[in-house]
Protein backbone atom coordinates (compact mmCIF):
# COMPACT_ATOMS: atom_id res chain seq x y z
CA UNK A 1 0.00 0.00 0.00
CA UNK A 2 1.37 3.41 -0.94
CA UNK A 3 1.54 6.17 1.59
CA UNK A 4 -0.48 9.27 0.80
CA UNK A 5 2.73 11.11 -0.01
CA UNK A 6 3.76 8.54 -2.62
CA UNK A 7 0.29 8.43 -4.13
CA UNK A 8 0.26 12.22 -4.31
CA UNK A 9 3.62 12.21 -6.10
CA UNK A 10 2.36 9.59 -8.53
CA UNK A 11 -0.75 11.65 -9.18
CA UNK A 12 1.38 14.70 -9.94
CA UNK A 13 3.76 12.75 -12.18
CA UNK A 14 0.95 10.89 -13.93
CA UNK A 15 -0.78 14.15 -14.85
CA UNK A 16 2.32 15.48 -16.55
CA UNK A 17 3.38 12.17 -18.12
CA UNK A 18 0.04 11.59 -19.80
CA UNK A 19 -0.23 15.17 -21.04
CA UNK A 20 3.35 15.02 -22.30
CA UNK A 21 2.60 11.78 -24.14
CA UNK A 22 -0.48 13.35 -25.73
CA UNK A 23 1.34 16.53 -26.76
CA UNK A 24 4.26 14.60 -28.22
CA UNK A 25 1.86 12.90 -30.65
CA UNK A 26 1.99 16.22 -32.52
CA UNK A 27 5.76 16.17 -32.96
CA UNK A 28 6.40 16.34 -36.70
CA UNK A 29 2.71 16.94 -37.48
CA UNK A 30 2.04 20.47 -36.22
CA UNK A 31 0.30 23.17 -38.30
CA UNK A 32 3.33 25.50 -38.28
CA UNK A 33 6.95 24.51 -37.78
CA UNK A 34 7.53 27.05 -35.00
CA UNK A 35 4.48 25.78 -33.09
CA UNK A 36 5.49 22.16 -33.60
CA UNK A 37 8.71 23.09 -31.80
CA UNK A 38 6.84 25.00 -29.07
CA UNK A 39 4.46 22.15 -28.26
CA UNK A 40 7.33 19.65 -28.23
CA UNK A 41 9.10 21.95 -25.78
CA UNK A 42 6.09 21.78 -23.51
CA UNK A 43 6.00 17.99 -23.84
CA UNK A 44 9.65 17.91 -22.81
CA UNK A 45 9.08 20.17 -19.80
CA UNK A 46 6.16 18.05 -18.64
CA UNK A 47 8.19 14.89 -19.05
CA UNK A 48 10.95 16.46 -16.94
CA UNK A 49 8.41 17.28 -14.21
CA UNK A 50 7.20 13.69 -14.30
CA UNK A 51 10.70 12.36 -13.84
CA UNK A 52 11.23 14.61 -10.82
CA UNK A 53 8.04 13.43 -9.14
CA UNK A 54 8.63 9.76 -9.97
CA UNK A 55 12.25 9.81 -8.86
CA UNK A 56 11.20 11.24 -5.54
CA UNK A 57 8.41 8.66 -5.22
CA UNK A 58 10.85 5.87 -6.12
CA UNK A 59 13.36 7.02 -3.51
CA UNK A 60 10.63 6.90 -0.86
CA UNK A 61 9.49 3.42 -1.90
CA UNK A 62 12.97 2.02 -1.51
CA UNK A 63 12.06 -1.43 -2.85
CA UNK A 64 13.84 -1.28 -6.19
CA UNK A 65 11.15 0.95 -7.67
CA UNK A 66 12.48 3.32 -10.35
CA UNK A 67 11.03 6.13 -12.41
CA UNK A 68 10.71 3.62 -15.23
CA UNK A 69 8.98 0.90 -13.24
CA UNK A 70 6.48 3.54 -12.17
CA UNK A 71 5.85 4.68 -15.74
CA UNK A 72 6.04 1.36 -17.53
CA UNK A 73 4.80 -1.30 -15.14
CA UNK A 74 1.65 0.09 -13.58
CA UNK A 75 -1.76 -0.82 -14.97
CA UNK A 76 -4.49 1.59 -15.94
CA UNK A 77 -6.16 1.21 -12.54
CA UNK A 78 -2.94 2.22 -10.81
CA UNK A 79 -2.64 5.53 -12.66
CA UNK A 80 -3.90 8.59 -10.77
CA UNK A 81 -3.95 11.33 -13.43
CA UNK A 82 -7.05 13.45 -13.90
CA UNK A 83 -9.33 12.69 -16.83
CA UNK A 84 -8.59 15.99 -18.59
CA UNK A 85 -5.04 15.12 -19.59
CA UNK A 86 -5.88 11.74 -21.11
CA UNK A 87 -8.50 13.15 -23.49
CA UNK A 88 -7.51 12.66 -27.16
CA UNK A 89 -5.77 15.47 -28.99
CA UNK A 90 -8.62 16.19 -31.37
CA UNK A 91 -7.67 19.10 -33.60
CA UNK A 92 -5.00 21.71 -32.78
CA UNK A 93 -7.66 23.83 -31.06
CA UNK A 94 -8.63 21.06 -28.63
CA UNK A 95 -4.97 20.32 -27.89
CA UNK A 96 -4.31 24.00 -27.18
CA UNK A 97 -7.38 24.33 -25.02
CA UNK A 98 -6.51 21.23 -22.99
CA UNK A 99 -3.04 22.64 -22.40
CA UNK A 100 -4.45 26.01 -21.40
CA UNK A 101 -7.02 24.58 -18.97
CA UNK A 102 -4.33 22.43 -17.37
CA UNK A 103 -1.59 25.09 -17.27
CA UNK A 104 -4.06 27.50 -15.69
CA UNK A 105 -4.56 24.88 -12.96
CA UNK A 106 -0.86 24.02 -12.60
CA UNK A 107 0.15 27.64 -12.21
CA UNK A 108 -1.58 28.43 -8.89
CA UNK A 109 -0.92 24.86 -7.72
CA UNK A 110 2.85 25.13 -8.17
CA UNK A 111 2.82 28.64 -6.75
CA UNK A 112 1.49 27.16 -3.52
CA UNK A 113 3.65 24.03 -3.62
CA UNK A 114 6.86 25.96 -3.99
CA UNK A 115 6.54 26.90 -0.31
CA UNK A 116 5.53 23.37 0.74
CA UNK A 117 7.22 22.16 3.96
CA UNK A 118 8.64 19.15 2.08
CA UNK A 119 11.81 20.62 0.54
CA UNK A 120 11.87 18.25 -2.43
CA UNK A 121 8.29 19.04 -3.41
CA UNK A 122 9.01 22.74 -2.99
CA UNK A 123 12.10 22.53 -5.21
CA UNK A 124 10.30 20.56 -7.94
CA UNK A 125 7.43 23.05 -7.89
CA UNK A 126 9.72 26.09 -7.99
CA UNK A 127 11.52 24.77 -11.08
CA UNK A 128 8.28 23.68 -12.75
CA UNK A 129 6.61 27.02 -12.08
CA UNK A 130 9.05 28.75 -14.42
CA UNK A 131 8.14 26.30 -17.18
CA UNK A 132 4.41 26.51 -16.52
CA UNK A 133 4.56 30.31 -16.65
CA UNK A 134 5.65 29.97 -20.27
CA UNK A 135 3.14 27.18 -21.05
CA UNK A 136 0.33 29.32 -19.70
CA UNK A 137 1.37 32.37 -21.68
CA UNK A 138 1.82 30.41 -24.89
CA UNK A 139 -1.45 28.50 -24.60
CA UNK A 140 -3.41 31.63 -23.55
CA UNK A 141 -2.16 33.46 -26.62
CA UNK A 142 -3.25 30.62 -28.84
CA UNK A 143 -6.70 30.35 -27.24
CA UNK A 144 -7.16 34.06 -27.95
CA UNK A 145 -5.82 33.75 -31.48
CA UNK A 146 -8.10 30.84 -32.34
CA UNK A 147 -11.17 32.10 -30.48
CA UNK A 148 -10.90 35.51 -32.08
CA UNK A 149 -9.50 34.38 -35.47
CA UNK A 150 -11.97 33.23 -38.12
CA UNK A 151 -15.56 31.97 -37.84
CA UNK A 152 -14.22 28.46 -38.38
CA UNK A 153 -11.58 28.68 -35.66
CA UNK A 154 -14.13 30.25 -33.31
CA UNK A 155 -16.61 27.42 -33.77
CA UNK A 156 -13.86 24.81 -33.40
CA UNK A 157 -12.90 26.35 -30.06
CA UNK A 158 -16.51 26.27 -28.87
CA UNK A 159 -16.63 22.59 -29.75
CA UNK A 160 -13.36 21.99 -27.91
CA UNK A 161 -14.80 23.75 -24.84
CA UNK A 162 -17.87 21.49 -25.02
CA UNK A 163 -15.62 18.45 -25.17
CA UNK A 164 -13.23 19.38 -22.39
CA UNK A 165 -15.18 21.45 -19.91
CA UNK A 166 -16.81 18.43 -18.18
CA UNK A 167 -13.33 17.26 -17.17
CA UNK A 168 -12.34 20.47 -15.39
CA UNK A 169 -14.44 19.90 -12.24
CA UNK A 170 -12.26 16.99 -11.14
CA UNK A 171 -9.25 19.29 -10.82
CA UNK A 172 -10.86 20.90 -7.77
CA UNK A 173 -12.44 17.81 -6.24
CA UNK A 174 -9.56 16.61 -4.07
CA UNK A 175 -8.77 12.93 -3.60
CA UNK A 176 -7.89 11.88 -0.06
CA UNK A 177 -4.13 11.80 -0.77
CA UNK A 178 -4.22 15.43 -1.91
CA UNK A 179 -4.33 16.50 1.75
CA UNK A 180 -0.52 16.21 1.36
CA UNK A 181 -0.59 19.36 -0.77
CA UNK A 182 -2.26 21.21 2.09
CA UNK A 183 -3.98 23.59 -0.31
CA UNK A 184 -7.58 24.75 -0.14
CA UNK A 185 -9.02 23.61 -3.45
CA UNK A 186 -11.55 26.45 -3.39
CA UNK A 187 -8.68 28.94 -3.53
CA UNK A 188 -7.13 27.06 -6.46
CA UNK A 189 -10.46 27.03 -8.23
CA UNK A 190 -10.93 30.78 -7.82
CA UNK A 191 -7.47 31.49 -9.24
CA UNK A 192 -8.10 29.10 -12.13
CA UNK A 193 -11.56 30.44 -12.92
CA UNK A 194 -10.39 34.06 -12.85
CA UNK A 195 -7.71 33.27 -15.38
CA UNK A 196 -9.95 31.16 -17.60
CA UNK A 197 -12.72 33.76 -17.54
CA UNK A 198 -10.33 36.53 -18.57
CA UNK A 199 -8.70 34.59 -21.40
CA UNK A 200 -11.99 33.26 -22.79
CA UNK A 201 -13.38 36.80 -22.75
CA UNK A 202 -10.41 38.08 -24.71
CA UNK A 203 -10.87 35.16 -27.08
CA UNK A 204 -14.54 36.15 -27.53
CA UNK A 205 -15.52 32.68 -26.32
CA UNK A 206 -18.44 32.16 -23.93
CA UNK A 207 -17.68 30.77 -20.49
CA UNK A 208 -19.52 27.41 -20.37
CA UNK A 209 -22.45 27.27 -17.97
CA UNK A 210 -23.14 24.74 -15.24
CA UNK A 211 -22.77 21.21 -16.51
CA UNK A 212 -22.29 17.73 -15.10
CA UNK A 213 -18.64 17.15 -14.21
CA UNK A 214 -16.96 13.80 -14.83
CA UNK A 215 -14.51 12.47 -12.29
CA UNK A 216 -12.65 9.30 -11.31
CA UNK A 217 -9.20 9.59 -12.87
CA UNK A 218 -7.54 10.67 -9.66
CA UNK A 219 -8.80 7.48 -8.01
CA UNK A 220 -7.76 5.24 -10.90
CA UNK A 221 -11.11 5.17 -12.70
CA UNK A 222 -10.29 6.37 -16.20
CA UNK A 223 -11.86 6.88 -19.60
CA UNK A 224 -11.40 4.16 -22.20
CA UNK A 225 -8.65 6.24 -23.85
CA UNK A 226 -6.00 5.77 -21.20
CA UNK A 227 -5.25 2.08 -21.56
CA UNK A 228 -4.54 2.45 -25.29
CA UNK A 229 -2.13 5.25 -24.48
CA UNK A 230 -0.44 3.06 -21.86
CA UNK A 231 -0.31 0.05 -24.19
CA UNK A 232 1.74 2.13 -26.59
CA UNK A 233 3.85 3.81 -23.94
CA UNK A 234 4.66 0.54 -22.16
CA UNK A 235 5.02 -1.70 -25.22
CA UNK A 236 8.77 -2.35 -25.13
CA UNK A 237 9.02 -2.88 -21.38
CA UNK A 238 6.07 -5.27 -21.49
CA UNK A 239 7.36 -7.20 -24.51
CA UNK A 240 10.91 -7.60 -23.19
CA UNK A 241 10.54 -7.69 -19.41
CA UNK A 242 13.60 -6.91 -17.33
CA UNK A 243 15.89 -5.68 -20.11
CA UNK A 244 18.11 -2.63 -19.96
CA UNK A 245 17.63 0.04 -22.65
CA UNK B 1 30.73 40.96 -71.89
CA UNK B 2 29.80 42.44 -68.52
CA UNK B 3 28.48 39.07 -67.42
CA UNK B 4 31.76 37.39 -68.24
CA UNK B 5 33.60 39.91 -66.10
CA UNK B 6 31.19 39.38 -63.25
CA UNK B 7 31.60 35.66 -63.67
CA UNK B 8 35.36 35.92 -63.48
CA UNK B 9 35.18 38.19 -60.47
CA UNK B 10 32.84 35.75 -58.81
CA UNK B 11 35.16 32.81 -59.39
CA UNK B 12 38.08 34.83 -58.06
CA UNK B 13 36.19 35.46 -54.81
CA UNK B 14 35.44 31.74 -54.52
CA UNK B 15 39.09 30.90 -55.14
CA UNK B 16 40.14 33.36 -52.44
CA UNK B 17 37.70 31.71 -50.00
CA UNK B 18 35.55 34.84 -49.71
CA UNK B 19 32.00 33.85 -48.80
CA UNK B 20 29.22 34.75 -51.20
CA UNK B 21 26.46 36.73 -49.47
CA UNK B 22 22.79 37.16 -50.47
CA UNK B 23 23.22 40.61 -52.04
CA UNK B 24 26.35 39.72 -53.99
CA UNK B 25 26.15 39.07 -57.68
CA UNK B 26 26.12 35.38 -58.45
CA UNK B 27 25.61 33.30 -61.59
CA UNK B 28 22.05 32.17 -62.01
CA UNK B 29 23.11 28.54 -61.91
CA UNK B 30 24.94 29.10 -58.61
CA UNK B 31 21.77 30.57 -57.10
CA UNK B 32 19.63 27.75 -58.44
CA UNK B 33 22.00 25.02 -57.29
CA UNK B 34 22.23 26.46 -53.79
CA UNK B 35 18.50 27.03 -53.59
CA UNK B 36 17.82 23.47 -54.69
CA UNK B 37 20.37 22.02 -52.33
CA UNK B 38 19.49 24.09 -49.23
CA UNK B 39 15.75 23.65 -49.65
CA UNK B 40 16.20 19.89 -50.18
CA UNK B 41 18.28 19.85 -47.05
CA UNK B 42 15.55 21.71 -45.13
CA UNK B 43 12.89 19.30 -46.43
CA UNK B 44 15.07 16.37 -45.36
CA UNK B 45 15.16 17.69 -41.81
CA UNK B 46 11.38 18.03 -41.75
CA UNK B 47 10.56 14.69 -43.38
CA UNK B 48 13.33 13.17 -41.26
CA UNK B 49 11.26 13.95 -38.15
CA UNK B 50 8.74 11.30 -39.19
CA UNK B 51 10.69 8.01 -39.00
CA UNK B 52 12.11 8.90 -35.60
CA UNK B 53 8.90 10.54 -34.42
CA UNK B 54 7.40 7.10 -35.02
CA UNK B 55 9.08 5.86 -31.80
CA UNK B 56 8.57 8.80 -29.42
CA UNK B 57 5.39 7.32 -27.95
CA UNK B 58 7.08 3.92 -27.49
CA UNK B 59 10.56 4.87 -26.25
CA UNK B 60 11.57 2.24 -23.66
CA UNK B 61 12.54 4.55 -20.78
CA UNK B 62 11.63 8.08 -19.75
CA UNK B 63 15.21 9.19 -20.32
CA UNK B 64 15.26 7.73 -23.85
CA UNK B 65 11.92 9.38 -24.54
CA UNK B 66 13.25 12.78 -23.45
CA UNK B 67 16.37 12.40 -25.60
CA UNK B 68 14.39 11.30 -28.65
CA UNK B 69 11.87 14.13 -28.28
CA UNK B 70 14.69 16.64 -28.00
CA UNK B 71 16.40 15.13 -31.00
CA UNK B 72 13.36 15.28 -33.26
CA UNK B 73 12.76 18.83 -32.05
CA UNK B 74 16.35 19.70 -33.00
CA UNK B 75 15.59 18.52 -36.51
CA UNK B 76 12.62 20.89 -36.71
CA UNK B 77 14.99 23.66 -35.61
CA UNK B 78 17.49 22.68 -38.31
CA UNK B 79 14.69 22.83 -40.84
CA UNK B 80 13.93 26.37 -39.69
CA UNK B 81 17.53 27.60 -40.03
CA UNK B 82 17.81 26.03 -43.45
CA UNK B 83 14.54 27.43 -44.74
CA UNK B 84 15.76 30.85 -43.61
CA UNK B 85 19.08 30.34 -45.41
CA UNK B 86 17.25 29.26 -48.57
CA UNK B 87 14.90 32.27 -48.39
CA UNK B 88 17.92 34.56 -48.81
CA UNK B 89 18.12 33.21 -52.37
CA UNK B 90 14.71 34.60 -53.21
CA UNK B 91 12.10 31.91 -52.59
CA UNK B 92 9.57 32.04 -49.74
CA UNK B 93 9.22 29.21 -47.23
CA UNK B 94 5.56 28.83 -48.27
CA UNK B 95 6.64 28.19 -51.83
CA UNK B 96 9.30 25.69 -50.76
CA UNK B 97 6.80 23.82 -48.58
CA UNK B 98 4.32 23.82 -51.47
CA UNK B 99 7.01 22.32 -53.73
CA UNK B 100 7.68 19.59 -51.17
CA UNK B 101 4.00 18.78 -50.78
CA UNK B 102 3.27 18.66 -54.49
CA UNK B 103 6.19 16.34 -55.09
CA UNK B 104 8.27 18.83 -57.08
CA UNK B 105 11.04 19.14 -54.50
CA UNK B 106 13.10 16.21 -53.28
CA UNK B 107 14.34 15.23 -49.83
CA UNK B 108 16.84 12.63 -48.72
CA UNK B 109 15.68 9.18 -49.81
CA UNK B 110 16.87 7.60 -46.58
CA UNK B 111 13.70 8.77 -44.85
CA UNK B 112 11.64 6.61 -47.16
CA UNK B 113 12.68 3.54 -45.20
CA UNK B 114 10.58 2.40 -42.23
CA UNK B 115 11.70 2.36 -38.59
CA UNK B 116 10.60 -1.10 -37.51
CA UNK B 117 12.12 -1.61 -34.08
CA UNK B 118 13.62 0.44 -31.26
CA UNK B 119 17.08 -0.51 -32.53
CA UNK B 120 16.32 1.59 -35.60
CA UNK B 121 16.55 4.69 -33.37
CA UNK B 122 20.13 3.64 -32.70
CA UNK B 123 20.95 2.75 -36.29
CA UNK B 124 19.42 5.95 -37.66
CA UNK B 125 21.45 8.03 -35.20
CA UNK B 126 24.68 6.17 -35.78
CA UNK B 127 24.53 5.49 -39.53
CA UNK B 128 22.13 8.04 -40.99
CA UNK B 129 23.22 10.97 -38.84
CA UNK B 130 26.79 9.72 -39.15
CA UNK B 131 26.61 9.87 -42.94
CA UNK B 132 24.86 13.23 -42.81
CA UNK B 133 27.54 14.69 -40.54
CA UNK B 134 30.35 13.97 -42.99
CA UNK B 135 28.45 15.90 -45.60
CA UNK B 136 27.55 18.65 -43.15
CA UNK B 137 31.06 19.13 -41.79
CA UNK B 138 32.16 19.70 -45.36
CA UNK B 139 29.28 22.17 -45.83
CA UNK B 140 30.44 24.30 -42.87
CA UNK B 141 33.00 25.57 -45.39
CA UNK B 142 30.66 25.85 -48.35
CA UNK B 143 30.99 29.06 -50.36
CA UNK B 144 27.49 30.46 -49.75
CA UNK B 145 27.66 32.36 -46.44
CA UNK B 146 24.15 31.79 -44.99
CA UNK B 147 24.35 28.06 -45.74
CA UNK B 148 27.80 27.71 -44.18
CA UNK B 149 26.70 29.52 -41.02
CA UNK B 150 23.54 27.44 -40.68
CA UNK B 151 25.65 24.30 -41.02
CA UNK B 152 28.01 25.33 -38.21
CA UNK B 153 25.09 25.50 -35.79
CA UNK B 154 23.61 22.26 -37.09
CA UNK B 155 26.86 20.30 -36.88
CA UNK B 156 27.19 20.92 -33.16
CA UNK B 157 23.84 19.26 -32.51
CA UNK B 158 24.26 16.50 -35.05
CA UNK B 159 27.41 15.09 -33.49
CA UNK B 160 25.43 14.69 -30.27
CA UNK B 161 22.74 12.84 -32.23
CA UNK B 162 25.22 10.43 -33.67
CA UNK B 163 26.73 9.64 -30.27
CA UNK B 164 23.35 8.96 -28.69
CA UNK B 165 22.47 6.66 -31.62
CA UNK B 166 25.64 4.68 -31.10
CA UNK B 167 24.94 4.54 -27.37
CA UNK B 168 21.48 3.05 -27.96
CA UNK B 169 23.09 0.29 -30.02
CA UNK B 170 25.87 -0.21 -27.49
CA UNK B 171 23.33 -0.93 -24.75
CA UNK B 172 21.44 -3.33 -27.02
CA UNK B 173 24.67 -5.06 -28.04
CA UNK B 174 25.31 -5.92 -24.39
CA UNK B 175 21.71 -6.88 -23.69
CA UNK B 176 19.57 -10.00 -24.06
CA UNK B 177 19.70 -12.30 -27.10
CA UNK B 178 16.59 -10.60 -28.45
CA UNK B 179 18.17 -7.17 -28.09
CA UNK B 180 21.37 -8.28 -29.81
CA UNK B 181 19.36 -9.71 -32.69
CA UNK B 182 17.35 -6.48 -32.88
CA UNK B 183 20.62 -4.51 -33.02
CA UNK B 184 22.15 -6.60 -35.81
CA UNK B 185 18.91 -6.57 -37.80
CA UNK B 186 18.74 -2.76 -37.68
CA UNK B 187 22.35 -2.47 -38.85
CA UNK B 188 21.63 -4.89 -41.69
CA UNK B 189 18.66 -2.88 -42.87
CA UNK B 190 20.21 0.60 -42.56
CA UNK B 191 23.76 -0.06 -43.82
CA UNK B 192 23.21 -0.04 -47.58
CA UNK B 193 20.65 2.78 -47.64
CA UNK B 194 23.06 4.94 -45.61
CA UNK B 195 25.80 4.35 -48.20
CA UNK B 196 23.34 5.51 -50.84
CA UNK B 197 22.94 8.82 -48.96
CA UNK B 198 26.16 10.07 -50.54
CA UNK B 199 24.50 9.96 -53.94
CA UNK B 200 25.48 8.33 -57.24
CA UNK B 201 29.06 7.39 -58.04
CA UNK B 202 31.21 10.31 -59.21
CA UNK B 203 31.24 8.84 -62.70
CA UNK B 204 27.40 9.06 -62.77
CA UNK B 205 26.86 12.31 -60.90
CA UNK B 206 25.74 15.23 -63.04
CA UNK B 207 26.08 18.08 -60.53
CA UNK B 208 29.46 17.32 -59.00
CA UNK B 209 32.09 19.11 -61.15
CA UNK B 210 30.54 22.56 -61.18
CA UNK B 211 29.62 22.32 -57.50
CA UNK B 212 33.24 21.57 -56.64
CA UNK B 213 34.52 24.44 -58.76
CA UNK B 214 32.11 26.80 -56.98
CA UNK B 215 33.08 25.24 -53.64
CA UNK B 216 29.47 24.43 -52.86
CA UNK B 217 30.87 20.93 -52.32
CA UNK B 218 34.47 20.29 -51.39
CA UNK B 219 34.53 16.52 -51.60
CA UNK B 220 33.00 14.19 -54.12
CA UNK B 221 30.30 11.63 -53.37
CA UNK B 222 32.78 8.76 -53.59
CA UNK B 223 35.32 10.44 -51.32
CA UNK B 224 32.73 11.06 -48.62
CA UNK B 225 31.32 7.56 -48.96
CA UNK B 226 34.76 6.01 -48.54
CA UNK B 227 35.43 8.17 -45.48
CA UNK B 228 32.17 6.97 -43.96
CA UNK B 229 32.85 3.30 -44.65
CA UNK B 230 36.34 3.53 -43.14
CA UNK B 231 34.90 5.11 -40.00
CA UNK B 232 31.94 2.75 -39.53
CA UNK B 233 33.91 -0.41 -40.31
CA UNK B 234 36.01 0.33 -37.22
CA UNK B 235 33.17 1.47 -34.97
CA UNK B 236 31.08 -1.64 -35.64
CA UNK B 237 33.78 -3.72 -33.97
CA UNK B 238 33.08 -1.97 -30.66
CA UNK B 239 29.48 -3.16 -30.94
CA UNK B 240 30.58 -6.71 -31.68
CA UNK B 241 28.24 -6.60 -34.67
CA UNK B 242 28.91 -6.98 -38.40
CA UNK B 243 28.14 -4.97 -41.53
CA UNK B 244 26.14 -6.90 -44.14
CA UNK B 245 28.83 -6.90 -46.84
CA UNK B 246 31.03 -9.98 -47.35
CA UNK B 247 33.33 -7.98 -49.62
CA UNK B 248 34.14 -5.48 -46.89
CA UNK B 249 37.87 -5.77 -46.26
CA UNK B 250 40.79 -3.53 -45.33
CA UNK B 251 42.98 -2.83 -48.32
CA UNK B 252 46.51 -1.98 -47.08
CA UNK B 253 47.60 -0.60 -50.46
CA UNK B 254 44.72 1.84 -50.76
CA UNK B 255 44.68 2.37 -47.01
CA UNK B 256 40.91 2.16 -47.22
CA UNK B 257 38.24 -0.49 -46.86
CA UNK B 258 37.14 -2.16 -50.06
CA UNK B 259 33.41 -2.79 -50.23
CA UNK B 260 30.76 -4.53 -52.30
CA UNK B 261 28.57 -3.13 -55.03
CA UNK B 262 25.71 -0.85 -53.99
CA UNK B 263 22.30 -1.78 -55.37
CA UNK B 264 21.81 1.26 -57.59
CA UNK B 265 18.58 -0.08 -58.95
CA UNK B 266 17.13 0.18 -55.46
CA UNK B 267 18.61 3.67 -55.08
CA UNK B 268 16.95 4.97 -58.24
CA UNK B 269 13.70 3.26 -57.40
CA UNK B 270 13.47 5.04 -54.06
CA UNK B 271 14.46 8.36 -55.67
CA UNK B 272 11.64 7.89 -58.17
CA UNK B 273 9.10 7.42 -55.38
CA UNK B 274 8.96 3.65 -55.05
CA UNK B 275 10.60 3.28 -51.64
CA UNK B 276 8.70 1.53 -48.86
CA UNK B 277 7.50 4.81 -47.30
CA UNK B 278 7.66 7.53 -49.98
CA UNK B 279 3.91 7.79 -50.12
CA UNK B 280 3.41 7.65 -46.35
CA UNK B 281 5.98 10.37 -45.69
CA UNK B 282 4.55 12.75 -48.24
CA UNK B 283 0.98 11.99 -47.15
CA UNK B 284 1.93 12.79 -43.54
CA UNK B 285 3.43 16.14 -44.56
CA UNK B 286 0.41 17.01 -46.72
CA UNK B 287 -2.01 16.02 -43.98
CA UNK B 288 -0.20 18.22 -41.42
CA UNK B 289 -0.23 21.11 -43.87
CA UNK B 290 -3.88 20.74 -44.90
CA UNK B 291 -5.18 20.16 -41.39
CA UNK B 292 -3.16 23.13 -40.17
CA UNK B 293 -4.63 25.52 -42.75
CA UNK B 294 -7.45 26.76 -40.50
CA UNK B 295 -4.92 27.41 -37.71
CA UNK B 296 -2.67 29.50 -39.94
CA UNK B 297 -5.67 31.41 -41.31
CA UNK B 298 -6.98 32.10 -37.80
CA UNK B 299 -3.59 33.37 -36.66
CA UNK B 300 -3.41 35.67 -39.66
CA UNK B 301 -6.96 36.96 -39.14
CA UNK B 302 -6.35 37.62 -35.46
CA UNK B 303 -3.10 39.46 -36.20
CA UNK B 304 -4.91 41.65 -38.73
CA UNK B 305 -7.64 42.47 -36.18
CA UNK B 306 -5.04 43.47 -33.61
CA UNK B 307 -3.27 45.65 -36.10
CA UNK B 308 -6.56 47.34 -37.00
CA UNK B 309 -7.24 48.04 -33.30
CA UNK B 310 -3.85 49.68 -32.86
CA UNK B 311 -4.26 51.80 -35.98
Amino acid sequence: MHTDLITFLLHMGDNTLILSQRNSEWCGHGPVLEQDIALTNIALDLLGQTRNFYQYAASLSGDGTTEDSLAYLRTVREYYNCLLVEQPNGDWGQTILRQFLFSAYQYPLYEKLKVHPDDTIAAIAAKALKEVTYHLRWSSEWVVRLGDGTPESHSRMIKALDNLWPYTGELFDPASYEQIAAIDSAILKTAWLDRVTAVLAEATLPLPGQTFMQSGGKKGLHSEHLDYLLAELQYLQRTYPGNEW
Amino acid sequence: MATTDMGELFQQKIDKEIKIEPRDWMPDAYRKTNLRQISQHAHSEIVGMLPEGNWISRAPTLKRKAILLAKVQDEAGHGLYLYSAAETLGMSRDQMVADLNNGKAKYSSIFNYPTLTWADMGAVGWLVDGAAILNQVMLCRTSYGPYARAMVRICKEESFHQRQGFEILLVLSKGSAAQKAMCQDAINRWWWPSLMMFGPKDSESTNSDQSIQWKIKRKTNDELRQQFIDMIAEQVKILGMTLPDDKLQWNPERKHYDFGEINWEEFWNVVKGNGPCNKQRLDARRKAHEEGAWVREAAKAHAAKRLAKVA
